[in-house]
């Protein structure tokens, strides 16, 4: 097992703790990211746990802020704080929110949870790097229901516009929504071509196999000038069978054998 | 006003190379020559303000002061939730900038009447809320909002009043400015409508009526000593905004002569009465259509203290 494929397995466990504990959901969307996450923070971002504002750090925006739990713990588990407060999460008094703050919580940049808003921040921070002439990345995810947002498409402009190829965006693109999938619900295809079209360089990658992952996530442009987007193609509640591909699992917590069902699978895993 | 805010900008990024503006792309001409002295402090993000304010976030939090710009609702109300969760939560340093506070694009209809954006504006926790009344207490507006952290909200009018300040008097916000003393009544005014109240009070003061007039530039935090002293030394308050009675200037006075341990005086409210301009007119038509002029403010005075409006006024009114 790799770094980030210990991670990731990592990220998974202290999650379904942290939702089990705390009564909350969107179980189902973390685990969808959990892959992409772990590479980010093995492999690729720059980042100095012990002075999380070190400027030449690369910056992340979660935008899909529901699935902050998968950060929260990526961050735990990269040394910006101790692993025993992620049980804290969603707890009364707590700093970890379900939606990802960064009041708090070293190491998030930007508090989000209203989709549609982490894009045009990320291209703000990737702007203001191409200024300053600083060669630090911008990395962002966004869920692909999350694309049914019209600020993330002025965003989407403005990037390639302002030829931004310091800034990443990967979709977490499960094809489930919060009521049924992308496609009966605001379809979104052709995806990819939207991108392309917008002015984008896209890549297509299975978001859970940590080897492409890393292939797409290290490469600076080379088309030049363009941002990039890798369609990160996931299973919603990846990890335990039973979530898999369900919405159900956008809103359910595991407990009682659920969670211990849930708990063995991973183990096993 | 527009034009001291830009001489003002102009000279803020001449010394200060973190100064930013933003503009959805509005401001055809006025910003022309600012962007080519400054072509790095200089961005048209296109007819996208949601966009705008989280580029603005992004570009605060990597150190930079911006100014956003748009015409008031655009800049406010179309990009609210990225003001609230990503500007203002993230206390970056941003001022947004409204063109065309109230009236200031009356004969272009209701969607650039800006009438209710200083409420809220004012609901928004760490912003700063500024209206000034004069091109003289916008230039300083604009240079201390930039040097106050967190939000600002700057509400200007194209035109508005262009002589020099009347009194002798220091700019600091939160600190409203006394344009006018006077001890039997008070009138407390924002943004460029201040030159109404000026006239209500010559007209006072011709029957006999003392108006002190206070120019309360700053909405938020709000100068709670000049109420409480203007309650304490004069009859009856009477505000005047050019905005919905509901939860500006005239609620924001109310709330401290609620809270606050004053004298029981007359009280009244200069403003549109809670409804949506459909009225067609440049801003002194419509001021004197939805009752926001001189002569209704000096006819609201009077009937609060009691005294008969005279005929005059009468006739002015229903014309």
């Amino acid at each position: 097992m790799s770094n980030s494929e210990a991670l990731a397995l990592k990220i998974r466990q202290h999650t379904l703790d942290m939702t089990h504990l705390g009564g909350s959901s969107h179980i189902g969307s973390i685990f969808s990211i959990a892959d992409v996450v772990a590479v980010l923070y093995r492999d690729i971002m720059q980042f100095e746990s012990s002075n999380p504002d070190w400027d030449a750090r690369d910056r992340f925006i979660l935008s899909k802020g529901h699935a902050g739990a998968a950060v929260y713990a990526a961050l735990a588990e990269s040394g910006f704080f101790d692993v025993s407060k992620l049980r804290t999460h969603y707890q009364n008094g707590s700093v970890l929110s379900g939606h990802v703050s960064h009041k708090g919580v070293p190491g998030v940049e930007l508090s989000t949870g209203s989709l549609g808003h982490g894009l045009p921040v990320a291209c703000g921070m990737a702007y203001a790097a191409k200024l300053d002439q600083k060669t630090h990345r911008v990395f962002s995810i966004l869920s692909d229901g999350e694309c049914d947002e019209g600020s993330n498409w002025e965003a989407i402009l403005f990037a390639s516009h302002h030829k931004l190829d310091n800034l990443t965006v990967v979709i977490d693109h499960n094809k489930l929504q919060s009521i049924d999938t992308t496609d009966e619900t605001l379809n979104l295809n052709p995806f990819p071509d939207k991108w392309i079209s917008f002015g984008w360089q896209v890549k297509e990658v299975d978001g859970h196999d940590h080897v492409q992952l890393r292939e797409a996530l290290s490469v600076r442009q080379e088309t030049g000038n363009k941002p990039l987007c890798i369609i990160a193609h996931t299973t919603k509640g990846k990890g335990v069978s039973f979530m898999e591909n369900s919405v159900l699992w956008h809103y359910r917590s595991a407990q009682g054998e659920e969670y211990l069902a849930a708990k063995q699978e991973l183990e096993k895993s | 006003m527009r034009d001291a805010f830009v001489e003002k900008l102009t000279e803020l990024a001449e010394n200060d190379p973190s100064i930013m503006f933003i503009t959805a792309d509005l401001g055809f001409g006025v910003f022309t020559e600012y962007a080519k002295r400054f072509p790095k402090q200089y961005l048209n993000v296109g007819v996208a303000e949601q966009n705008m304010t989280g580029v603005a976030t992004g570009l605060a939090l990597e150190g930079r002061t911006i100014f956003t710009y748009s015409i008031a609702n655009f800049a406010t109300l179309r990009c609210l939730e990225q003001i609230r969760n990503d500007a203002a939560y993230h206390n970056a340093n941003i001022t947004i900038v409204s063109s065309g506070g109230g009236f200031t694009y009356g004969s272009l209809g209701m969607s650039h009447h800006a009438t209710e954006d200083i409420a809220i504006m004012r609901a928004l926790p760490n912003i700063a809320v500024v209206a000034p009344g004069t091109a003289w207490e916008t230039r300083y507006a604009t240079e201390q909002l930039t040097q106050r952290p967190g939000v600002g909200y700057l509400r200007i009018e194209k035109g508005g009043n262009k002589e020099p300040h009347w009194a002798e008097c220091q700019f600091e916000l939160g600190k409203a400015i006394t344009v006018k003393n006077g001890n039997d009544i008070t009138l407390i005014s924002t943004g460029g409508i201040l030159t109404e109240s000026i006239l209500a009070a010559e007209k006072l003061s011709a029957q006999g009526i003392s108006a002190r007039v206070i120019s309360m530039h700053t909405v938020k935090p709000i100068d709670r000593a000049a109420i409480i002293k203007a309650a304490k030394e004069t009859k009856a308050i009477v505000t005047v905004e050019e905005h919905n009675i509901l939860g500006g200037l005239g609620s924001a006075v109310a709330e401290v002569l609620t809270l606050e341990d004053v004298p029981k005086i007359k009280f009244g409210q200069i403003g549109l009465k809670d409804q949506y301009s459909s009225v067609v007119g440049d801003q002194g038509y419509l001021r004197s259509f939805y009752q926001l002029d001189h002569t209704s403010i000096v006819n609201k005075v009077l009937s609060l203290i009691g005294k008969t409006i005279p005929a005059e006024s009468l006739r002015e009114t229903i014309i």
